[in-house]
């Protein structure tokens, strides 16, 4: 168990250093030099005197060469300090440090949501015999993962924050501001977990065990509760790596549509304004995230299927 | 990699030709309608009645770039700093007249090369230290030093700077190498406003995230990035320049500034009171505004309008005869009219009307497309069978290099689109980033390029169009345009220079180094308990006369 853990530890320091340099390499690769556009930026889009843009590029250590540049951000990024921000001059782990508790708090309730709802309703759909609102329910996750995310958050806006003064519409000030984001975000994670959940309890209830159990007395709810759904929340559990992901990704659109502070806020700044040391900032911790979650998943699947012993995952592996 | 979640343009722009209609027919029937210009650009500034006290909760369109006045330059940005500080000057919005501000007077010799200031000696910065001339040359020598760069616009305003002399306390004299006829309205900017000694001396990073000390109406209580920023009520405030109404303290006890990306959330916010005031309202979102008994503000931003501006250096736009068709086959109240709203207005030149030295130049940028037609064909391009002109086989297809950072830029150039191809021209539209549109102009890979410029004096025509400045055209130097943008910089005769400035923008229209489309418009919402918001000749705004209805 101990080298299987730290096999998967060295496993996820290369998936973080492949990110970081990656991700600097294409930063390095686009024809826009940051130093112009700050100072395209200061002037309104005024335009760059070429003396002021030689004399920021040295200011922001943009002067040295590519490789020289990638080992001290390496160097650099190893012992901790993530750099200074190009556009604001802010420390990045400040900025990420700002912003990961809001984006935690709302990827962390969406999650709670979209697991609610996509069990709930892969449970009532497997659970129900009338084939017409099986169906019925069975339409609603394609319907959820089609529909665009900002879509979903203005209309919710426009019900329950514009028309019936519910919700507040925008900022990160207590759970009232939380709801209508987590909602938007949880809408098609739920939907995605709700069509895999659907579709290994199918499989589930047509298994012989099911038989066995019905055949012993077990009731409908008894068997969905204690067999069925069990059975089904692996295929869902390995889900949850993309998941993480997708909530990320979908934190930029939502916190831009509800003007939050987060991550995502961050990414689309970040981004815009090619701001090297917060890019490669963002790119490390997401990697982290990612790989911290799927190493977790890893770990938890024995506790949800005895058949799954770490012997069987290293072979896998 | 990730982006912002937006309508497609193509959206927007029919939702904004489907709203334009009503609100035209709306303006008829509510009797006469001010567009554009500075009579529309104030609430009611009846503070007769002002009540103080009070926070105004303001939506801004997009995240500043940071908080000190010297620094930034956005317009987000500096509707927060602007309340910060002060400027030695200021300038009236409607005469574009420079008047006392923490100079109550000044002398500028007579070939423009030392401007001397008298300072007000009742000011003090929020820290409580007094605002002397010593203050003058710490700030300005910080700005041609090390923070130049990072304050872009400030270090072209101070070029050939050669020093500030300090007479005595309260009079600082300051030097140029050359004439510098612009120097005097610069003072009047967000740029050059004066922040207080210690200010100086602080690293631009740390000023940008909010450690910068003004004498303005209002002080930065906090600053976020991408949140917003909280400005409280400068107590004691007594030295505003004049121009506006409110000669004291501000009456708002807050302004709370939040970033809030979404036009349609902005407007749904002003609507159901979540806000007081919102930035950048969009033609499609007025009638919610106006539905909810707020009201939008709108003016002019002064400066170079928006253009596309040709690169003269290669084939086809080396023809002048061709650059002139382009002119000429542009209907520029189509634009406005059909894609845009009536807050904005046709080009009548190369700088906006709001812009001081502006000249009317609309007859030569009325649409002709008879004259269009007739110019390409004398030039020797034939229509071919798809309509578009060619000429020795090579199409008659001209590129556009674009940010959409202007929300109706797309809007417009797909309608000069239809109208150049009506007369056998195909326009191509290039959609770049911010960054890489800089990266284009460097390269010089492009046939026109797309912006526009604040700055209420005409001297911004010299770097933009100057063969020595940013030579967007890509020209060589000439003897007729070049002279006349660096002798208006040392016309001390107002009257002489603004006779240089209006033969500059006749120059630049008759030989097309620029196709004038519109004029950006700022566009506020506003609530109607609030009153008193108003914008500088820059159109930015101000808040030390606003005011909200208390119950």
């Amino acid at each position: 168990m101990t080298t299987y853990v730290l096999r998967r530890v060295a496993a996820a320091l290369v998936v973080l250093l492949a990110a970081f340099t990656v991700t600097f390499v294409v930063l390095y690769l686009l024809p826009s030099d940051p130093a112009s556009i700050m100072l395209d930026a200061g002037t309104g889009g005024g335009g760059v005197d070429p003396a002021q843009a030689e004399a920021l590029r040295d200011r922001l250590g943009l002067d040295q060469s590519p490789f020289q540049q990638y080992l001290q951000a390496l160097g650099n990024a190893a012992t901790g300090d993530l750099g200074t921000s190009f556009a604001s001059g802010a420390p990045v782990a400040t900025l990420i440090g700002q912003a990961l508790p809001e984006t935690a708090r709302l990827t962390g309730f969406a999650l709670l949501l979209a697991v609610v709802g996509g069990l709930g309703l892969a449970s009532s759909a497997s659970w129900t015999r009338s084939s017409r609102l099986r169906g019925l329910l069975l339409a609603l996750p394609p319907l959820g993962v089609a529909v665009p995310t900002f879509w979903v958050g203005l209309v919710l806006l426009q019900l329950l924050s514009f028309r019936l003064p519910v919700f507040p519409a925008v900022g990160n000030q207590g759970f009232a501001s939380l709801v209508l984001p987590a909602v938007t975000l949880a809408i098609p994670l739920s939907a995605t977990i709700a069509q895999v959940l659907a579709q290994g309890m199918r499989a589930a209830w047509a298994a012989p065990y099911v038989e066995t159990a019905l055949a012993k007395g077990a009731t409908r709810t008894r068997v969905q509760l204690r067999h069925v759904t069990r059975n089904a929340a692996l295929p869902a559990l390995t889900l949850l790596g993309v998941i993480v992901g997708n909530l990320l990704a979908g934190a930029v659109v939502v916190e831009t549509v509800f003007s939050r502070q987060g991550f995502g806020r961050l990414v689309q700044s970040a981004v815009t304004s090619q701001d090297i040391p917060v890019v490669l900032g963002l790119v490390l911790v997401a990697a982290l995230v990612f790989v911290v979650v799927n190493l977790l998943v890893d770990l938890a699947y024995p506790l949800l299927d005895p058949r799954t012993g770490p012997h069987l995952a290293r072979k896998a592996a | 990699m990730t982006r912002t979640p937006r309508i497609p343009a193509r959206a927007r722009a029919l939702a904004a030709t489907l709203v334009v209609p009503a609100l035209l027919l709306a303006a008829c029937s509510s009797g006469g309608t001010t567009s554009g210009t500075s009579a529309a650009a104030t609430t009611t500034a009846d503070t007769a009645d002002a009540t103080p006290g009070g926070t105004l909760r303001f939506a801004l369109g997009a995240s500043p770039s940071g908080v000190d006045p010297q620094q930034v330059g956005s317009n987000v940005s500096i509707y927060i700093a602007r309340q910060l500080a002060d400027s030695l000057t200021d300038q009236d919005l409607t005469t574009g007249e420079i008047v006392p501000w923490l100079a109550e007077s000044w002398e500028v010799s007579d070939d423009l090369t030392t401007f001397t200031f008298h300072l007000r000696d009742d000011v003090t910065f929020s820290d409580g230290t007094p605002l002397t001339a010593t203050t003058v040359k710490a700030n300005f020598d910080a700005l041609t030093g090390e923070l130049g760069a990072t304050a872009p616009l400030a270090a072209s305003y101070l070029a050939g700077y050669a020093g500030t002399t300090v007479v005595d306390e309260h009079t600082a004299t300051v030097a140029f190498d050359a004439p510098n006829a612009q120097f005097l309205q610069a003072t009047s900017t967000v740029s050059l406003a004066i922040l207080s000694d210690a200010t100086a001396a602080v690293d631009p990073n740390e000023r940008l995230q909010g450690k910068v000390v003004g004498s303005g109406p209002f002080v930065l209580e906090s600053y976020t990035q991408d949140q917003g920023a909280v400005v409280t009520r400068r107590d004691g405030y007594a030295w505003p320049s004049g121009l506006g109404e409110n000669d004291g303290e501000a009456y708002l006890d807050k302004i709370q500034f939040t970033v809030v990306p979404e036009s349609g959330v902005r407007a749904g916010g002003l609507a159901s009171d979540q806000f007081d005031a919102v930035g950048d309202v969009l033609p499609q979102d007025v009638a919610q505004v106006e539905g909810a008994g707020g009201s939008v503000l709108t003016r002019t931003n002064p400066g170079v309008t928006f253009v596309l501006q040709p690169n003269v250096s290669a084939a086809p736009l080396d023809d002048v005869a061709v650059r002139q068709a382009l002119n000429l086959a542009i209907d520029r109240q189509q634009l406005v009219d059909t894609v845009l709203s009536d807050a904005f207005e046709p080009a009548t030149s190369v700088l906006a009307s709001t812009t001081p030295g502006y000249t009317d130049l609309s007859d030569d940028l009325a649409l002709d497309a008879a004259a269009a037609a007739s110019l390409l064909d004398d030039a020797g391009w034939v229509a071919g069978a798809d309509g578009i002109r060619a000429k020795d086989g090579e199409k008659l297809s001209i590129d556009v290099v674009y940010a959409p950072l202007f929300t109706g830029s797309q809007a417009v150039l797909e309608l000069v689109q239809q109208q150049l191809r009506a007369v056998g021209i195909d326009l191509v539209l290039r959609q770049v980033t911010p960054a890489d549109q800089q990266a284009l102009l460097d390269s010089g890979d492009y046939d026109t390029y797309y912006y526009n410029v604040t700055r209420a004096d005409a001297d911004i025509l010299r770097p933009q169009f100057a063969s020595t400045g940013r030579n967007i055209n890509h020209r060589e130097a000439d003897d007729v345009l070049d002279p006349l943008l660096a002798d208006q910089l040392a016309a001390a005769d107002p009257a002489k220079r603004a006779d240089l400035v209006a033969q500059a923008q006749q120059e630049i229209v008759d030989q097309a180094l620029a196709i004038p489309l519109f004029e950006l418009a700022q566009s506020i919402g506003v609530a109607g308990d609030v009153h008193g918001v108003t914008f500088d000749a820059s159109s930015r705004l101000l808040f030390h006369d606003a005011w909200i209805e208390q119950d």
